[in-house]
């Protein structure tokens, strides 16, 4: 069994992504966007500059103009991402999209879209869901087959960066009932092609997610990825590989809320002490570095199994995002409550954390179905 | 690489051959354990071959120097044993304060005369060790021990009282931390000493738990002689090593909520006593906190793991052994708690056979004290927020 430490590669990676981010992508950026309304959501220059960091092509195969680092190297990224509430397309195109392209589709899917990825050309959004709690294996959208291609019917809900994305990758049913997980297909999907509407989102955390209504939309067959009917696997997998790297965007989101908040206790006085000197503080600080250390362990085994191919990497997807969600929401919680009136302002940043927590924490499955599909993976 | 394949197939092989059967089994409880010392009685003619045969090859404590009986192995090699241990069921064949406790402690700070005198017979299970730390007034705050050593020459006589001496009744040898100097600041003026247990003046009274068992004694110190050559390391120098060996006994009551191999995990034994219904526990809110205990026991497991890495790959937080304890003990307590649950009134039946004498009640009850022994809870978050985080 490989160790639980990084490799020089990635602890390198996750170096760059700290400085960088940190500079080029700090919280008040996304304050800013917030504030100005950004149409956008995010820094197409800052994208770009990710693009040349090699942040993008992450999981890209190096033939493909990426850098091939995988999913441990990625949650370094994404760790980082986390850090800084860095508002960028990484979930939805180099995360999301890549994963899907790289898992169900073919070759030549592959070689004429990948590469306009790791180039920052074209942007990707996985329309997954159709109701607000996570589930996708309830698929109602149709795909129809009809006289040399297909029609797309139906509506698809919290697809992040669905407004600004070039082509969407869209789960929908081409047999069997809405909960089954047979019949399902992945499909790519051009925004901007007759029939599809798209609706902006605005969430409680200022980052982006989309509504969007397929209306008799035409697709061909070169645009599905996979067989029809056949994509059930693939999807999962996909969903895992997000899912490992939203774990780790929720272990850096933690790990900087919890650092400011001891920083916090050790600055600010009341009855002449600083709040550092309260027991009933230190042993709540303390249980939650020990939760903390539990997710930094569930999160690199989740990406270190998935980069082995490991059987069981399903199960350990699960622990982290389970255990990855517990925790950010303990520590978004006591950090407003340790900040005191200051964690209720605006003007803090604490709040933004647990803002943009909730909504890791929603997207693709929470610790409730992180949890409920553990159990079932290990028989209960 | 290669030589550890080889080192692998050697043990494989050997193993298979002076492993008996009837050691292949899941340990059940502390009595099957092999604890030696002078006047142990073995369960069976196969435990004392088993523990013969390792500890001729000094694989009772794999790690020390052979010069001192150990079996000299690589920490490659060492995990090499334990994966193919694990990999047969094999039960330790020997279970030892002295190999776990006072030999690490011997071995990094002792003289090269206790080396000599001590380790070997610890390797070969002879002398059985106990601990004697804790005072009827210094339980939390140990640092405050009061058992004093009073200096005559070439050696010093104790008086004092211990308290929670594990096995004491039925150790041969004591390891223990008395006041060598009453003057000086309280953590300043202690020494660990050594003493055989038939020494005039050492007696013992075993403690009755709400487990029903007595695993700690009372133990009283009454002029006790003990020669300076048995100080381990400097005199009042000896609050160090009780704190490195704190931190030992904290990674070993943190790892013991571990499901060992062969043996079922909670959610099997789950499964046994509730049923299924559609694929899923039968029961649903029992469902739920299992798959949390369950959750939290594998990334519990997987940080074990990762501290280990870490520290052979020199990285990693020198206090975590605080965590493990802290983390692993309440787990464990946990765990104990769904046991008892899952098996409603089954799980608290006391006496006969069907319940192996009330084994689950009364492993439940023993698990309370886990976040006690060693340190408290409290005390181990304590170590956390000042030595880790910096606040106080």
């Amino acid at each position: 069994m490989a160790a639980l430490v990084l490799n020089e590669e990635q602890q390198m990676l996750k170096d760059a992504a700290k400085r960088f981010l940190s500079e080029s992508a700090p919280v008040s950026q996304l304050r800013a966007l917030r504030d100005s309304r950004d149409e956008t959501g995010f820094s197409r220059e800052l994208w770009q500059s990710m693009v040349e960091m090699g942040f993008v092509g992450t999981l890209i195969p190096e033939a493909l103009g990426g850098a091939q680092f995988g999913y441990v190297g990625m949650g370094q990224v994404s760790e980082q991402a986390g850090r800084n509430l860095s508002a960028s397309p990484l979930i939805s195109t180099a995360i999301g999209g890549v994963a899907a392209l790289l898992l169900a589709g073919s070759s030549e899917q592959q070689q004429a879209l990948l590469p306009q990825v790791a180039e920052g050309s074209l942007l990707l959004a996985l329309a997954v869901d159709e109701a607000p709690r996570h589930a996708p294996n309830r698929v109602a959208t149709r795909l129809q087959e009809t006289d040399g291609g297909y029609l797309l019917n139906g509506r698809k809900t919290f697809v992040v960066d669905g407004h600004v994305a070039d082509k969407l990758i869209v789960s929908a049913r081409s047999a069997g009932a809405e909960a089954d997980q047979a019949g399902i297909s992945l499909l790519l999907v051009d925004r901007n092609a007759p029939g599809v509407s798209v609706e902006r989102t605005i969430m409680a955390d200022s980052r982006n997610a989309a509504i969007v209504s397929f209306d008799n939309v035409t697709v061909s067959s070169g645009d599905l990825l996979g067989e029809a009917g056949n994509a059930w696997a693939a999807l999962e997998l996909t969903l895992d590989v997000v899912n490992a790297q939203l774990a780790g965007e929720l272990l850096g989101l933690s790990l900087e809320v919890f650092e400011r908040t001891v920083a916090y206790l050790q600055e600010r006085k009341q009855f002449g002490v600083t709040l550092s000197t309260f027991q009933a503080l230190q042993h709540r600080c303390a249980h939650l570095f020990s939760e903390l250390e539990l997710v930094k362990s569930a999160v690199l085994k989740a990406q270190m199994a998935l980069d082995a191919g490991d059987a069981e990497a399903a199960q350990w997807v699960s622990l982290a995002k389970a255990k990855a969600c517990e925790v950010a929401e303990l520590a978004t919680n006591e950090a407003v409550q340790m900040h005191g009136g200051m964690g209720m302002t605006d003007e803090f940043d604490i709040g933004l954390f647990m803002k943009r927590a909730r909504s890791v924490q929603t997207l693709f499955g929470d610790y409730r179905y992180h949890a409920n599909r553990f159990a079932a993976l290990r028989g209960y | 690489m290669a030589d550890l394949d080889v080192f692998r197939q050697q043990t494989r092989a050997w193993l298979e051959e002076n492993c008996p059967q009837s050691m292949r089994t899941p340990q059940r409880s502390d009595n099957d354990a092999c604890w030696g010392g002078r006047n142990f009685t073995f369960a069976s003619e196969d435990q004392k071959l088993w523990l013969e045969r390792m500890a001729a090859r000094g694989w009772t404590a794999p790690d020390w120097p052979t010069e001192y009986g150990g079996g000299g192995l690589s920490q490659q090699e060492h995990k090499v044993l334990r994966e193919e241990m694990a990999r047969i069921n094999a039960r330790p064949p020997l279970s030892s304060f002295g190999v776990w406790m006072i030999g690490p402690a011997i071995l990094k700070f002792g003289s090269e005369e206790l080396k000599r005198q001590h380790l070997p017979p610890i390797v070969r299970g002879e002398i059985r060790w106990c601990q004697g730390y804790s005072e009827p007034g210094a339980g939390s705050d140990l640092a405050g021990l009061q058992t004093r050593a009073e200096d005559h020459g070439d050696h010093f006589i104790v008086n004092g009282q211990k308290i929670w001496t594990s096995y004491a009744d039925k150790a041969d040898w004591m390891f223990c931390l008395v006041r060598t100097n009453p003057d000086a600041k309280k953590q300043l003026g202690i020494s660990l000493v050594l003493f055989d247990m038939t020494t005039p003046g050492v007696s013992t009274r075993p403690i009755k738990l709400i487990s029903g068992s007595s695993p700690f004694c009372e133990t009283f110190l009454d002029n006790v002689r003990v020669e300076k050559s048995q100080v381990v390391g400097e005199i009042n120098a000896g609050w160090t090593i009780a704190k490195y060996l704190l931190t030992h006994e904290r990674e070993m009551i943190g790892g013991m909520g571990r499901t060992a191999a062969g043996q079922k995990t909670l959610p099997q034994i789950a499964v046994d006593a509730v049923g299924l219904e559609d694929g899923k526990l039968a029961d649903g809110m029992l469902r739920g906190e299992l798959a949390t205990w369950d959750l939290d026991a594998a990334a519990f497991a997987l940080t074990a793991e990762r501290v280990l890495d870490e520290a052979k790959a020199g990285q990693g937080v020198g206090a975590a052994s605080a965590m493990l304890k802290y983390y692993g003990t309440e787990l464990n307590k946990r765990r104990q708690e769904l046991m008892v649950a899952l098996h409603g009134s089954d799980g608290l039946v006391w006496e006969g056979e069907a319940s192996r004498e009330g084994a689950i009640a009364r492993t439940w009850l023993r698990s309370k004290g886990n976040s006690i022994e060693g340190g408290t809870t409290e005390v181990q978050l304590n170590v956390i927020a000042r030595n880790i985080l910096g606040l106080q």
